[in-house]
């Protein structure tokens, strides 16, 4: 429940529109709870005798109390409602902004799904809190307490005669409430375990269809569905419950109010229109009966939904601007040289350095290639200069400056990287290759494809520039998607580009191409490109050959080749393969 | 335009819900008595809660006006004994439509994941896992709610209102006309809100799918958003779809807003009416105070459930999404089937033959071509080339994962066509690279609870695969706890007790997707001892990624781009110096490198 407090922000922005809302509230229930009054009065009336007019009188001011009170709870949804639905975009937009600028490693340990469920239902489940719960809870205990004391006004006794079986109900209320709450737990553990063995199931179909054990699989899948029927059942029992006993308590009340109203009647202590008002104010306390458990399901479901949002907006991004940034550090300044100098890094679940004392520079200008094994580290090397990981030790600089004062924006802006997995967003082509800017320069959106040699591939299809890709669009080659990317970071103009193993969809004679091109696209500026394939890199001005999270060999092709170590062996491998290919 | 387009687009869903609908109803067919039962029980229900107000009358007029307290005591009783008569009736209707429900609910889910497990392969290639496991859990308990709290309550709603027409008209029809003469209006507010909060509701529908889609695919792409730092525009992109939803949302809590006041309107102006009306003819004597005092409590009766009706609708639609997602996937044919006239098998010899075979994932793109090699009873093969090749395919099709383009393949001298698929694939154990592991023990996780696999069988594979150590070194032996995919055990640890899997199911042909992955080389021997004893007097195919490991082969088959390049013995294949040669070469400079 307390977690329900962190609210307390969002509902303060919109307290004027609330406070009036509650107002509305108490005004609209003022009003509707005068119907029974005025209809005891009217029968009253017809006993001792009336005119046609007062009958009339009667029927209009019934019918006015409730046309006010219905404009007053109009304008409570229209506020309340209203307010619990502007919360709910605040929410949804803290929450998106805040996973926007979570790092990398967030997204390893929360999976989509999760995410997603939190960004929907949760969200949407602390909604109904703000909104239907809160005005239901005050609506009903306002009109509990009116209605409550408008029958003790008229008649005390029969008021507490009404209202005798309210301690049952409030028993009953809550003993049926803790049965059906341990009960339901033991529903969603069971449904937990009919998704587990769906889940494994599904991903192991492969050995289920091998060993031919479909049948075995579905005996299995029987008895947890089976014993979810069973679980179900016995919470059944005791749901089913509640509402017959709500109903049969109302009831009781209904009929001892006849009875003993009756008798008060005979003996001339109570009228008829009394009676008759009280058994109107007993139809209408009925609803609140039924609010109140809803009430209580509401914020049972909102608690621990945003128990689990403050879990994941509690957590601050670990990269971000801080103290040290000097944002006197502008993109257009940025040169463009770079040094790692004793860097080494695990990441923060792992106990295994992944980089060890990693020295380098790489001059304005030049381009650095490197090679190794998956899982050398080569990928994480270039995470680090982007800061999608902060370094355990050490020092890396550009321009001399240590990138921990370089504004976040600021350097990520000034350095182009290509992903090994091309990641394209479902919109237009062109749209993807201007992602860096926010306008669209249709002449560069050309340039740029046709120096990562994808403009003809896109000439060819029917829309152009204009064609979507995606679920939504067409599918591109993996090559296809690999040279929108390269095109992507060419647009975006760096100082220093990337190319994570970018190349290996394509053939090797675009890949010699595109590295022409890149070649004049990238004078003056600095290059690093990260390859399996030694015509990648051979042409260098320096590569480093990464092994066991070390620099193991380092220089230009030639020299390498002619130190005979690593490098060399992948050269030779490399010929062979091509060999094997072209036999 | 969009005025005709929204209608047009309202008759598709009518059309699509009334054929879902149908759909659903078959499964209701094998609990038709129940159902019966149920709606008996409803109807008695709502009779009785009609009548209730029916006695009022009599106690006032009667018993209250004549001052007769034994006759407001036996109405009294008979109210009493109506009410607990409802609640014990409504109790039992209550359990028996979850009971009625929950079956239902469980036959639709065994029927979705049996159709599961007859789906071919290709199937589960291109639908994700996430999505199959919604339709089993989440998609069929939607249904269930609308069952139990949308249909059941709507049919007593029904009855109810049905009821209470009956006793209004009985006892008095004047009165009963007048109080129903708002109705039409009521219903006409009702159809205006319906058609405004169906719009609303399914573009608040694509507003969500469109959130969703929206925070998916940044999530998916966050990295590409990072590096170029485009967190703000981001952030200002999905504000906009996000402020586009609550500007709908909002639109629909106008309509609510309106509407439930307009309800409590009409249900003023029906008691004033039937004040007005009822007032002058009390005047005249034509009608009793009771009787008018019971009308006011009728029609408070009567209105609610009429409110209540078009909410359930929604529940309904959401019902519907759910039930259309299903039946898709119910739809959905398994390219695989038995032939009805295939021959049963209970054990093969072991002899395989493919001829010309040709195979394509997709389309054209052919991943083999002209296959034809013939593996005979007992012999050892092996399959090698580069990854992409089209060795893994070669194993997926003789255990009929896929079905072939051109050409055929046959075991003991049949077309597996005309084996059943479980006659083939009990003969055949495939292990692949990667090893997956159920949650529950190790004794499981070989007999994969196959009661025809013996304790016995289970040791006998155990010593052989060379897993006994192991075993005895953990404290439950081989009842020892496996947790999801058995990531508590180390690669070479599970891949021995795959190992075990496949020769405890003792079959005639054995498939072995060698493991790429660096395993130490302690446990490495162990595999390797194991590979031996698991081949030995079964036909086996070996998938080898280490040309070490199968120099013994009756037969090495080498592939290049879905083609057969060389085929003969390890000697054979070196005297050729051709792409065997090649690649024998290249891996021994690998061993170097790693």
């Amino acid at each position: 429940m307390k977690s329900l407090l962190n609210l307390l922000p969002y509902v303060k922005k919109y307290r004027k529109k609330l406070l009036l809302g509650f107002i509305f509230i108490i005004l609209s229930i003022s009003f509707s709870s005068m119907f029974p009054l005025i209809v005891g009065n009217g029968i009253d009336a017809l006993r001792t005798g009336v005119t046609y007019s007062k009958i009339i009188f009667y029927s209009l001011t019934a019918i006015a109390s409730t046309l006010t009170g219905g404009f007053f709870l109009f304008l409570v949804r229209q506020n309340i409602i209203v307010v619990s639905r502007e919360i709910e975009n605040d929410l949804r937009h803290d929450f998106f902004s805040h996973i926007v600028n979570m790092p990398k490693d967030f997204f390893n340990k929360n999976s989509t799904g999760s995410i997603m469920a939190l960004a929907t239902n949760d969200i949407n489940a602390i909604r109904e809190f703000v909104g239907p719960g809160i005005m239901y809870t005050i609506q009903t205990f306002y009109r509990t307490l009116l209605t409550v004391s408008i029958m003790f006004y008229i008649n005390p006794f029969l008021a507490l005669v009404a209202l005798s079986p309210l301690p049952f109900i409030s028993f009953i209320v809550y003993k049926v409430g803790r049965m059906t709450h341990s009960r339901s737990l033991k529903v969603k553990e069971s449904f937990s375990d009919l998704t587990s063995k769906a889940q494994e199931n599904i991903s192991g179909i492969r050995v289920v269809k091998s060993y031919a054990r479909e049948a075995g699989e579905i005996a299995e899948f029987q008895n947890i569905s089976r014993d979810y029927f069973r679980k179900n059942l016995s919470l059944a029992k005791v749901q089913s419950f509640s509402f017959p006993m709500m109903y049969l308590l109302t009831g009781v009340s209904l009929v001892l109010v006849i009875y003993f109203g009756g008798i008060e009647i005979i003996n001339n202590r109570l009228t008829l229109g009394n009676m008759s008002t009280f058994l109107i104010y007993l139809g209408l306390l009925t609803w609140p009966m039924i609010a109140f458990g809803w009430i209580i399901n509401l914020t049972q479901r909102a608690a621990p939904s945003m128990e689990r949002l403050m879990n994941i907006m509690k957590l601050k991004p670990e990269i971000s601007d801080n103290k040290q940034t000097d944002f006197n550090i502008a993109a257009e300044n940025i040169e463009g040289e770079v040094e790692f100098k004793n860097v080494s890094f695990k990441y923060p679940a792992g106990h295994a350095s992944v980089l060890k004392n990693i020295n380098l520079k790489i001059s304005k200008g030049t381009t650095l290639g490197i090679i190794g094994h998956t899982g050398s580290g080569k990928t994480t090397l270039i995470n680090l200069l982007s800061r999608i990981y902060d370094i355990s030790e050490g020092e890396i600089l550009i321009d001399g400056i240590p990138i921990k004062k370089i504004p976040l924006n600021t350097l990520r802006e000034s350095i182009g990287v290509v992903p090994q997995e091309s990641f394209l967003f479902s919109t237009t082509i062109e749209k993807n290759i201007s992602y860096s800017k926010d306008y669209l320069d249709y002449d560069k959106v050309i340039e740029s494809a046709k120096s990562s040699s994808l403009y003809k591939d896109v000439c060819s299809f029917p829309e152009k520039f204009q064609t979507v890709v995606g679920e939504r669009g067409i599918t591109l080659s993996g090559g296809q998607k690999q040279r929108t990317s390269i095109a992507r970071a060419i647009y975006k103009n760096p100082k220093i580009l990337i190319l994570d193993d970018s190349l290996s969809a394509v053939d090797t004679h675009t890949e010699e191409e595109i590295l022409n091109e890149l070649k004049q696209v990238m004078r003056n500026r600095t290059s690093i490109i990260i390859s399996h394939r030694i015509s990648s890199i051979k042409n260098a001005n320096n590569i480093i050959v990464l092994s066991g999270s070390v620099i193991k060999e380092q220089g230009t092709h030639n020299e390498l080749i002619s130190l005979g170590g690593i490098y060399y062996d992948i050269y030779q491998k490399q010929l062979l393969e091509e060999e094997i290919q072209e036999s | 335009m969009a005025e005709q387009k929204n209608k047009s687009e309202e008759q598709l869903h009518k059309k699509i819900d009334s054929y879902l609908f149908k759909r659903l109803i078959a499964y209701f067919k094998p609990y038709s008595k129940y159902i019966a039962l149920a709606v008996l029980l409803t109807i008695t229900v709502s009779a009785l809660a009609a009548v209730r107000p029916r006695l009022t009358p009599i106690a006032i007029d009667e018993k209250i006006a004549n001052k007769d307290v034994p006759g407001l005591q036996t109405i009294m009783l008979i109210l009493f004994a109506t009410l607990i008569l409802q609640g014990i009736i409504q109790y039992a209707m209550t359990y028996l439509t979850s009971w009625i429900g929950q079956n239902i609910i469980m036959d639709l889910r065994m029927k979705i994941f049996e159709h599961l497990q007859n789906l071919h392969l290709k199937f589960y290639d291109n639908n994700p896992a996430g999505r199959l496991i919604t339709r089993v859990t989440s998609d069929v308990e939607v249904l269930f709610d609308v069952f139990s709290s949308g249909l059941v309550t709507a049919f007593g709603d029904i009855f109810t209102l049905l009821w209470i027409l009956y006793f209004m008209f009985t006892l008095d029809w004047h009165l009963a006309l007048v109080t129903l003469s708002i109705l039409p209006l009521l219903i006409y507010a009702t159809i205006i809100f319906r058609k405004k909060i169906r719009v609303s509701y399914s573009r608040i529908r694509l507003l969500i799918s469109r959130i969703n889609s929206y925070i998916q695919e940044h999530i998916t792409g966050v990295s590409i958003v990072h590096l170029f730092a485009k967190e703000k525009r981001t952030i200002n992109e999905f504000e906009e779809i996000n402020s586009e939803h609550t500007k709908e949302n909002k639109r629909s809590v106008f309509y609510y807003a309106i509407f439930f006041p307009i309800v409590e309107l009409f249900l003023a102006v029906s008691s004033g009416l039937i004040l007005w009306y009822g007032g002058g003819e009390v005047i005249q004597g034509a009608v009793s105070l009771g009787v008018l005092i019971t009308f006011i409590q009728y029609s408070e009766m009567f209105f609610r459930p009429i409110r209540d009706l078009s909410e359930k609708y929604n529940v309904l639609q959401t019902a519907m999404a759910s039930s259309e997602r299903i039946f898709s996937l119910l739809d959905e044919k398994p390219a695989i089937t038995d032939k009805p006239d295939a021959v049963r098998i209970d054990k093969i010899k072991g002899s395989i033959e493919f001829k010309n075979v040709w195979f394509a994932y997709n389309n054209d793109d052919y991943v083999l071509k002209d296959i034809s090699f013939k593996i005979n009873e007992g012999e050892k093969i092996a399959f090698v080339g580069a990854t992409g090749s089209g060795k893994t395919t070669i194993i997926n099709l003789i255990s009929k994962f896929y079905q072939i383009n051109k050409g055929k393949i046959t075991v003991d001298g049949i077309d597996i066509n005309d084996i059943r698929q479980k006659d083939l694939r009990k003969n055949i154990s495939v292990v692949l690279q990667d090893v997956f592991l159920f949650s529950g023990n190790i004794e499981k996780n070989i007999t994969l609870d196959n009661p025809k696999i013996t304790l016995e069988d289970v040791n006998n594979a155990i010593d052989k695969t060379g897993l006994r150590p192991f075993i005895n070194s953990l404290p439950d032996g081989i009842h020892h706890k496996v947790n999801e995919r058995g990531t508590t055990f180390s690669t070479g640890q599970r891949q021995l007790i795959s190992f075990a899997r496949a020769l405890a199911y003792n079959p005639k042909i054995l498939i072995l997707d060698e493991a790429t992955s660096n395993i130490d080389t302690a446990t490495e021997i162990l595999i390797q001892e194991a590979i031996k004893k698991l081949i030995e007097g079964r036909t086996s195919i070996v998938i080898a990624h280490r040309l070490s490991t199968i120099q013994n082969c009756d037969k090495i088959i080498v592939m290049r781009k879905g083609e057969i390049k060389e085929m003969g013995s390890h000697q054979e294949l070196l005297d050729k110096k051709g792409l065997y040669y090649k690649l024998y070469e290249l891996q021994y400079k690998e061993d170097i490198i790693v």
